[in-house]
């Protein structure tokens, strides 16, 4: 545990050091020497095949903005209710079959080509991303004002609350919607894809986009936390919730802004999630996976672990498809392991968890 | 400490437990082979896989959702090293192949005993959700130990007899299983170790105080939960006669934590009531056209309906059956509301003390 080094008063690393036990400086040293060892991996790999890191590299960094977004809804609400919303996962994918099928209803049905050959118009691709959005979030706000509110406090009671919701959730959205893997069209206004800069290589356009939603929602997240009246309640309500109500501040409507905030978030990565990849009856367990790991590795409840987390599993998950040695490529899944092995051994709360 | 004499409300908490035994011990006499092997057999090494769930949640306070992936690792270990289709087509005796598999499952619930035991209460749950679903898909891409057919046609020992035409081997066989994982666990709880687990549940803080290590003891209790978790590996494996990531995908793990609940996450007993129920009701939503027959609906409802009612599953209601009519039949004073989780709620019923 970290209490170890946190005894030491002076800011000197010596005494820091000094001050961990020997069996986490090995921990440590072993962890350092892992991490080398990776580094120097793709470094070779990088250098014996610039272009493949490049996109692979895209891709990674692409992906880890999905699951930014995915994960930034799940660590917001569990930060401030300390609720772990295991039906995120049926969420986004709700999200994703609702969006695919209001944009076949808009384009009366001619979308299905997967990339490339787009026949959506802008706002065949924007109604749906929005009315799902709004929809997920609306039965956010419904499953935490009827289920969750009265047993706050409750986190295992809530926690079981929330996957009982996500089995109902996942299964009526498979009863209504099929369950075949497609994907969603595009808008037609995008380019399907894009030249990188000082070399001749493309690459497709929406997976830019979405780095860049993600960003984008990372940076107002983050403003709006650090900056507004909202979020100086939401830090205030995740140090101390008890404090902030008895000054007065209804901390319910901040609860339920949040969970509403939260949900709609899933529903967006629903949404990318669905263009970029597809929409699939397995996306509740893989993006809930995904959630839990982003958040453990990151630190739950914090949105810059968020970031941090999602962007180590995106280029881990990237990476390891492509850079293990042949022949073992189909362990890539040890790999994610790994990842959590290794934080896990070394801050047991993430790399920015605090206790509660 | 005396033992309390047989009280009403004993005989009311014993008598149908005995009378349920006495049931499944002459099961093969009074059910047709459809219901032992489809009902009753089922129930019992699903019963047993949600037993390895509470027994870490009653007396350790570990709520765990890996102990599904544990199970899977288990069958997945003694299906490829026994004749099989799919996977490693080794041919190791049946036996020999099935110690194998229960080692396997423990030493990797040791492993990921010590991934997740410095962490707590929902922190815990979420890890070991997150280990549970990497082992899924650990088993669903290495094509040379399942890939997504899974193992079939596992070769069983000569005494497990084939599960659907001859069912009663393998009944008795999960029956004295149930049995032997029941009587193991309730003697545990009694030794120093069990005692030293149940600190660290009611007070880790305190425990560590006291010397003790307490994330090697979560560890070593999260092994215990893993050689649980095998024998239903095990008997899953030879009651399908395969094994598939689609055993012990998030679905799977769920069902097992809503046998669990249905059932009391706090009373041992409740891990077989709540797969009866459970296994129960899988049959019979699948003969009801009730809700397009969506089995996952129904169970998500009642799963639901028990959290928010009745948290302490189908024994917490019964727990308060007997202790209404116990004080009923007896006159005696109302026992005082007894403090603590509800495993510890029993006792104080037993003697009650007029103040």
């Amino acid at each position: 545990m970290s209490g170890q080094a946190a005894t030491a008063a002076e800011p000197a690393w010596r005494s820091r050091v000094a001050s961990i036990p020997a069996g986490a400086l090995v921990l440590r040293a072993a962890v350092a020497f892992v991490l080398l060892f990776v580094a120097a991996w793709v470094a070779y790999k990088a250098y014996g095949d610039p272009r493949t890191f490049v996109i692979v590299g895209l891709n990674g960094l692409t992906l880890a903005g999905l699951y930014f977004v995915v994960a930034s809804g799940f660590t917001l609400i569990f930060g401030l209710m300390r609720v772990v919303n295991m039906a995120h996962g049926s969420l986004y994918m709700l999200a994703g079959f609702f969006a695919l099928e209001l944009q076949t209803t808009l384009t009366g049905g001619e979308t299905t080509s997967a990339f490339g050959s787009s026949e959506a118009g802008l706002g065949d691709w924007i109604i749906p991303l929005v009315v799902a959005s709004l929809a997920i979030g609306l039965i956010g706000l419904v499953m935490q004002q009827l289920f969750l509110r009265w047993n706050q406090g409750q986190e295992l009671r809530q926690a079981l609350i929330t996957i009982a919701i996500g089995i109902i959730i996942a299964d009526q959205t498979l009863a209504h919607f099929g369950g075949i893997a497609e994907s969603l069209a595009p808008p037609d206004v995008f380019p399907e894809s894009v030249d990188l800069p000082f070399s001749d290589l493309v690459y497709p356009f929406f997976r830019i986009f979405v780095l860049l939603v993600a960003i984008a929602i990372g940076l107002s997240l983050w403003a709006m936390i650090q900056r507004t009246r909202f979020g100086m309640i939401v830090r205030a309500g995740v140090d101390d919730r008890q404090m902030v109500s008895a000054l007065g501040i209804n901390i319910q409507l901040v609860f339920a802004s949040a969970f509403f905030l939260g949900a709609v978030l899933a529903g967006v990565g629903g949404v990318l999630g669905g263009t970029m990849i597809s929409v699939d009856k397995a996306n509740d367990t893989q993006y809930l996976l995904i959630s839990l790991i982003v958040v453990i590795i990151g630190g739950m409840g914090s949105l810059a672990g968020a970031a941090i987390g999602a962007l180590a599993l995106g280029l881990v998950d990237s990476f390891g498809d492509v850079y293990l040695p042949q022949g073992y490529t189909n362990y890539s899944i040890l790999l994610i392991f790994g990842l959590l092995v290794l934080v896990l051994a070394i801050r047991p709360l993430g790399l920015f968890g605090r206790p509660a | 400490m005396s033992r309390p004499a047989l009280t009403v409300e004993r005989a009311l908490w014993w008598g149908p437990g005995l009378a349920l035994l006495l049931i499944l011990v002459f099961a093969p006499l009074l059910f047709t082979d459809f219901y032992l092997s489809q009902v009753l057999t089922k129930a019992l090494w699903l019963g047993i896989a949600a037993a390895s769930l509470i027994f870490l949640a009653a007396y350790v306070g570990m709520v765990s959702l890996g102990q599904v992936a544990l199970y899977g690792v288990a069958g997945f270990t003694m299906a490829n090293l026994v004749a099989a289709e799919g996977g490693a087509e080794t041919a190791w005796n049946p036996w020999a192949a099935t110690l194998m598999g229960i080692l396997a499952a423990v030493a990797v619930g040791l492993f990921f005993g010590a991934i997740a035991s410095r962490s707590y209460g929902i922190y815990f749950l979420m890890i070991t959700l997150a280990i549970a679903v990497l082992t899924y898909y650990f088993f669903a891409q290495v094509t040379e130990l399942s890939g997504f057919g899974g193992v079939n046609s596992v070769a069983r020992p000569g005494i497990v007899s084939n599960p659907v035409s001859d069912p009663q081997n393998l009944f008795y066989i999960a029956l004295l299983a149930s049995a032997a994982v029941y009587v193991f666990v309730r003697y545990l709880a009694r030794t120093p170790f069990g005692l030293a687990l149940q600190g660290v549940r009611d007070d880790p803080s305190r425990m560590r105080a006291l010397g003790y290590n307490v994330p090697l003891l979560r560890m070593f209790a999260f092994g215990l939960g893993a050689l649980i978790a095998s024998f239903a590996g095990i008997l899953s494996v030879w009651w399908n006669t395969r094994i598939s990531p689609g055993s012990i995908d998030l679905a799977r793990t769920i069902d097992v934590l809503v046998i669990a609940v249905i059932g009391g996450l706090y009373r041992l007993e409740g891990a077989w009531v709540g797969a009866v129920v459970f296994v129960a009701l899988e049959n019979w939503t699948r003969g009801v056209d009730l809700v397009g027959q969506r089995f996952n609906t129904v169970i998500g409802v009642i799963f639901l309906a028990i959290v928010l009612l009745s948290p302490g599953g189908l024994m917490g209601i019964w727990q308060s059956i007997t202790d209404f009519f116990g004080r009923q039949l007896s006159r005696k004073p109302p026992a005082r509301p007894s403090p603590g989780p509800a495993d510890e709620a029993r006792p104080a019923s037993d003697s009650p003390q007029p103040s």
